[in-house]
């Protein structure tokens, strides 16, 4: 088997490796796999980046990760490092992760937001943009707490983290 | 300054080494104990949301600290765990005025905590938080670079929201701009120290660490400025001591007793 054979592989089980608080959103798709390195003994190095730095569930993806990958028969073993010289921003998820967001009520973040400024999302189930921040921080770091007022839902939406630019 | 890349990099030179350990303490350190304080009102805040939010700041600012003593292992200093939780008093470049307790009483028994002195100083030490990143942004340690601007990203939520109380608050009651008023001119007595970067401050700008106590000082005040309605004439002062010189006050004691409680009682222990 060639190595980029093996990434696509290794890419394959990862889409089934969801955030521990949010399930059925994989890590894959919020962005948070940088690197995938297989060397001559199939031993799998992975390279992570966290969306925010206080979030307890690290250790848990951490885990879930290496479990995941250890389970390909092929595979020697697998060590999975945090990088935080390489940095996550929001822009990371991809399209069919903010699908799966919105699944799971969860509005993907807002495009176009200014770091410090105000932000609106639409509802993630009827689409409204009539909509009100109730709390900007909610149950994890990387999510705020809002209400539709069009069907009257109290939804979530992934914070925006964009690049700090200093002037 | 030419771009120093990793900590064996770093180790290498005998003053680059010691001027960068001591400003890392200083991030950790202040960050450590801030999150300690805004700890101490998990369920007290006042009202359900605000719980949420300030709960989650100190989560992830904690968070902030432990990127910082990250930094420190790297550097030789021991175990990130130990850094936190194993120093003495004495060994901490904290700030004075974040050590100080929130208000009478403790988180156990009749927490008479003081929302007025916690809005001021979470806003004023955010303020001076992203003053101080901005500048690491640019240093010299490119690990150091790299994780300011990480923390950058997030702390631009939680500056925004302190900074929405002390708006609120100085629009509100005559009681509420008072009392916000009389811990403005507190701090100006105890924030001194935080504005200084200790006694390797010009190996630190030397080396292009950092920016300069002064630029740093006058970005802070700047800032300052434009949300608090009545800013002290009178010169900053650092009544209580200097953290970065390694002087504390008793509530540090009590700081570090309290947090390290479950750690001592098993330093083994595998979280």
């Amino acid at each position: 088997m060639h190595k980029q054979q093996r990434v696509i592989e290794i890419k394959e089980v990862l889409k089934g490796v969801d955030d521990p608080e949010l399930p059925s959103v994989g890590v894959l798709d919020l962005g948070m796999v940088r690197d995938i390195q297989v060397d001559s003994e199939q031993r799998i190095e992975v390279t992570m980046v966290p969306t925010f730095a206080g979030c307890p569930a690290l250790d848990i993806i951490e885990n879930n990760v290496k479990k995941a990958i250890e389970e390909l028969d092929w595979v020697t073993g697998c060590s999975v490092t945090f990088s935080f010289s390489l940095k996550w921003s929001t822009d990371a998820i991809t399209q069919r992760g903010k699908e799966q967001l919105k699944k799971h009520g969860i509005s993907p973040p807002p495009e176009n937001y200014k770091p410090g400024e105000e932000w609106r999302v639409n509802c993630p189930y009827c689409n409204s943009s009539y909509t009100s921040m109730e709390n900007i921080f909610g149950p994890t770091a990387c999510r705020s707490i809002l209400y539709c007022r069009a069907c009257k839902n109290p939804f979530e939406a992934m914070k925006p983290v964009i690049e700090h630019s200093i002037t | 300054m030419t771009a120093i890349e990793t900590p064996e990099q770093a180790k290498q030179d005998r003053t680059y080494h010691e001027a960068l350990v001591d400003l890392v303490y200083q991030f950790a350190d202040d960050d450590f104990i801030i999150s300690f304080r805004g700890s101490e009102w998990l369920g007290l805040a006042p009202h359900i949301e605000e719980d949420v939010a300030f709960s989650s700041i100190t989560q992830n600012t904690m968070g902030h600290a432990f990127l910082f003593y990250q930094l420190l292992e790297e550097l030789g200093e021991g175990d990130a765990n130990s850094l936190a939780h194993d120093r003495r008093p004495s060994e901490r470049k904290n700030a004075v005025y974040f050590e100080k307790k929130n208000g009478q009483g403790t988180y156990l028994e009749e927490p008479y905590y003081d929302w007025a002195l916690t809005v001021v100083r979470q806003y004023l030490y955010e303020t001076f938080k992203k003053v101080k990143l901005e500048a690491a942004a640019k240093s010299s340690y490119q690990p150091l670079a790299a994780t300011a601007q990480k923390i950058l990203m997030e702390q631009t939520y939680h500056l925004a929201h302190w900074k929405m109380w002390v708006t609120q608050l100085q629009h509100a009651t005559q009681e509420a701009k008072v009392r916000i008023q009389s811990r403005v001119e507190e701090a100006w007595k105890e924030f001194g120290d935080a504005l200084e970067l200790g006694s390797k401050a010009i190996d630190m700008k030397k080396l292009g660490l950092l920016c300069g106590e002064d630029e740093l000082k006058q970005k802070w005040l700047q800032e300052v400025e434009q949300h608090v309605a009545s800013v002290p004439t009178t010169p900053l002062e650092k009544c209580l001591g200097n953290g970065r010189a390694g002087e504390h006050t008793e509530d540090l004691k009590q700081a570090i007793n309290t947090l390290s409680e479950v750690y001592q009682s098993d330093r083994e222990a595998v979280w």
